[in-house]
């Protein structure tokens, strides 16, 4: 009894010992982690970014991606008084819309739900429910503005030089020597179809059907469907044709690239395949010159061709080509060292030649791998040729990086990269079909 | 009846054939067609460029072979750069393999976890793959500011996405034997994952984790051109005043570190996976 007692006290030490030792190397390397991730923490300087971060940007920018705002305008200096998307040129109203009224001398623009601002000559009344009317006039080159009773909101600003009223997020009032503007946002892509100083804006689905079958032409040269499609091809705004050709330029660049080094690398992999080549001096060469394009990144190698072919598709594709003809190569050798010996020598059987023995005793057996390669590089090659074209190569990523960079509107930003999304998703959906479906049965790698 | 048989596959053989012949012909007009059309919309032809081509790594090598011995002096001075573009690969590694364990524990079909659960986390993590991580390091840098954080959280969360998937592969390989061993103990989820789960998957997922780390030095290189810091921010500036000796450094310096994190990376997988296991 007691020894057996003790034979299990033993062995429940032994467990408990070998358990520790097992656990030991896991929570060694988590420690470890931890350490790194606290030492990180400080070389980014996380603490003071997180001080520094203007999170009200990022409320912005969504805000601005969904919503559009029109800015009314009346400059003091030539009289005018302009009603207009982001106060863009190509944006403005001919007749003004229903919530402004009167002429530029004596106007109210109705921001909805009771707040109202009438401006008279070179003086401005704003109604602001539950607080009261603000009135401001310009007196010998100064901004006199009168508040109603009571402590000044945060939202109000009023100067010398400058009044600015927000008082909610979507309505804004702002008066200057020069000019007094007035700014409301509303939902939505405004000129999204069809640009503001078009026939067509603001027209809906049916009445378009309805332009597009009738025979009175809009134009005389051109037919009404025609008309229609070039309208929206060639938003000034949107530029929908622009970022339809940057598309296709990508996907270019993927395709293309990457059928070129796979072509590419087919040939050499024989070569670099120790069992198809036993020359070693040269396989050792072909081998390096694998690891040397694939090694160099497919960021050098682009910034090099930019260089030498400029900026386009041309320069993307041929950066994937040689980045990928390593790549592949490698892949391609590696699946032909470890072909099944029997079916060549089957073929050989046959009576076949070299080339015979090839194609029907080795293609056969590297066929399902070098395809679901080829489309699964196609498909992460769709997202390297997004990002090489911001680096310079052209296509989408660069229309995506420009659009960023002059951070107009937001919207074209959300548009760009919302497109983006759907190609790489479509790709991806693409790929994976078709790798299903080419080589189903087979042994899915 | 012999003869029936040849015919049919003879005719299927033919038509084989005129597949494979057509989609050959197909290949060779997209890419014959496809390199014409790219090189019009490239802003220099092909043949010029092929002309010059190596005008630019020429150009950028006699500059510094001009320099000298100063040029071995830009080597310390990029290093912080370079060290930057490695921490953010690595943080970005390790909170991404973090997030991608927890990810594929949650859709593995053989650790006993809600069946609804899988389909859904799955589809969570093609998209986290698919999602093009310049766009989030763009974002970022605008609401963050420029700095190396931007990228090291968009390069992790690609990596969730794409280590997940391999990891969860991992889980639904393993040897259900021990778990079903701790069950019998009395053991609960967690601990059965802990002690039946993460010994058998981790030699596989140190293997992917160390190929992963490979693929996001070079993502983070690259994100440094958008701003995001590191050896790329330092490489695009160079390149903008055309340093030619700086560019060689950084060149080089990104070439050398990332032959030597191949190198590393191979070794250290062969080590935990074992070389017959090695692929």
């Amino acid at each position: 009894m007691a020894v057996a007692e003790q034979s299990s006290a033993l062995l429940a030490e032994t467990v408990r010992v070998s358990v520790k030792k097992a656990s030991a190397v896991p929570m060694l390397l988590l420690a470890g982690m931890v350490l790194y991730l606290i030492y990180a923490w400080n070389a980014f300087d996380i603490t003071t970014l997180l001080e520094r971060a203007q999170l009200s940007k990022g409320a912005l920018l969504v805000s601005d991606s969904i919503a559009y705002k029109t800015h009314v305008t009346k400059s003091f200096r030539g009289n005018e008084l302009e009603v207009a998307i982001e106060g863009e040129r190509t944006a403005t109203y001919k007749q003004f819309p229903d919530w402004v009224q009167g002429t530029v001398d004596s106007f109210s623009v109705d921001l909805g739900e009771g707040y109202l601002v009438r401006v008279e000559g070179q003086g401005l009344e704003f109604d602001v429910p539950g607080y009261g009317t603000i009135r401001s006039k310009l007196v010998d080159k100064k901004i006199v503005t009168e508040l109603p009773e009571g402590p000044v909101p945060s939202w109000l600003n009023a100067r010398d030089v400058k009044l600015e009223v927000r008082p909610t997020f979507s309505r804004r009032v702002q008066f200057t020597r020069a000019k007094i503007e007035i700014h409301k946002f509303d939902y939505g892509w405004e000129n999204f179809w069809f640009p503001f100083n078009s026939v067509l804006h603001g027209k809906s689905f049916g009445d378009l059907a309805g332009i597009a079958a009738s025979s009175d032409r809009i134009k005389a040269d051109t037919p009404n469907w025609l008309f229609i499609l070039k309208s929206f091809w060639g938003n000034p705004d949107w530029q929908h044709g622009i970022v339809a050709v940057a598309l296709f330029e990508t996907i270019m660049m993927a395709v293309l690239g990457t059928v070129t080094a796979a072509v590419c690398a087919l040939p050499l992999a024989f070569v670099a395949a120790s069992n198809f080549n036993p020359n070693g001096a040269i396989r050792f060469v072909v081998r390096r010159i694998f690891d040397f394009v694939r090694g160099i990144d497919m960021l050098i190698w682009s910034l090099i061709f930019i260089r030498a072919f400029g900026l386009g598709p041309l320069t993307g594709s041929l950066a994937i080509a040689f980045t990928d003809t390593g790549s592949l190569g490698k892949l391609f050798s590696e699946a032909l060292e470890n072909i099944d010996r029997k079916q060549v020598e089957g073929v050989e059987s046959t009576g076949a030649n070299r080339w015979q023995r090839y194609r029907f005793g080795v293609i056969p057996q590297i066929l399902p791998v070098f395809t679901s390669q080829f489309l699964y590089y196609v498909e992460s090659n769709t997202r390297s040729a997004t990002v090489i074209g911001a680096l310079g190569a052209g296509g989408i990523g660069l229309v995506l990086v420009e659009t960023m960079r002059t951070q107009r509107d937001w919207e074209n930003t959300f548009y760009i990269i919302g497109l983006i999304i759907v190609m790489v998703f479509i790709m991806d959906g693409a790929s994976s079909w078709l790798r299903r479906k080419l080589i189903a049965g087979g042994e899915s790698r | 009846m012999v003869d029936v048989m040849r015919n049919q596959l003879g005719a299927l053989e033919s038509r084989r054939r005129l597949y494979t012949g057509l989609s050959l012909a197909l290949l060779l007009a997209v890419v014959v067609s496809g390199y014409h059309e790219a090189s019009q919309l490239n802003s220099g032809g092909f043949l010029q460029g092929l002309l010059k081509f190596f005008d630019y790594p020429a150009q950028i090598v006699s500059q510094a072979w001009d320099d000298g011995w100063e040029f071995w002096a830009l080597f310390p001075r990029f290093l912080p750069a370079l060290i930057e573009t490695l921490n953010i690969a690595a943080v970005a590694t390790i909170i991404g393999a973090v997030f991608a364990t927890i990810l594929s524990l949650a859709s593995s079909r053989n650790l006993e976890v809600p069946p609804a659960l899988i389909p859904v986390v799955r589809r969570i993590m093609d998209i986290m793959r698919a999602f093009p991580e310049l766009i989030i390091a763009l974002f970022l840098i605008f609401v963050l500011g420029a700095s190396p954080v931007p990228a090291a959280i968009a390069v992790a969360f690609h990596t969730s996405g794409a280590l997940g998937k391999l990891f969860s592969e991992v889980n639904e390989n393993i040897d259900v034997k021990p778990l079903e061993g701790l069950k019998a103990t009395g053991s609960n989820w967690l601990q059965r994952v802990r002690f039946g789960v993460i010994p058998q998957v981790l030699p596989n997922y140190s293997s992917y984790f160390l190929l992963r780390f490979e693929i996001n030095v070079r993502a983070s290189a690259i994100l440094g051109f958008v701003g995001a810091g590191g050896i790329g921010t330092e490489l695009s500036r160079a390149i903008g005043w055309g340093a030619g000796a700086e560019t060689a450094a950084l060149f080089l310096m990104l070439f050398l570190s990332i032959v030597a994190i191949d190198q590393l990376s191979s070794y250290l997988r062969r080590h935990f996976v074992g070389a017959e296991n090695f692929k």
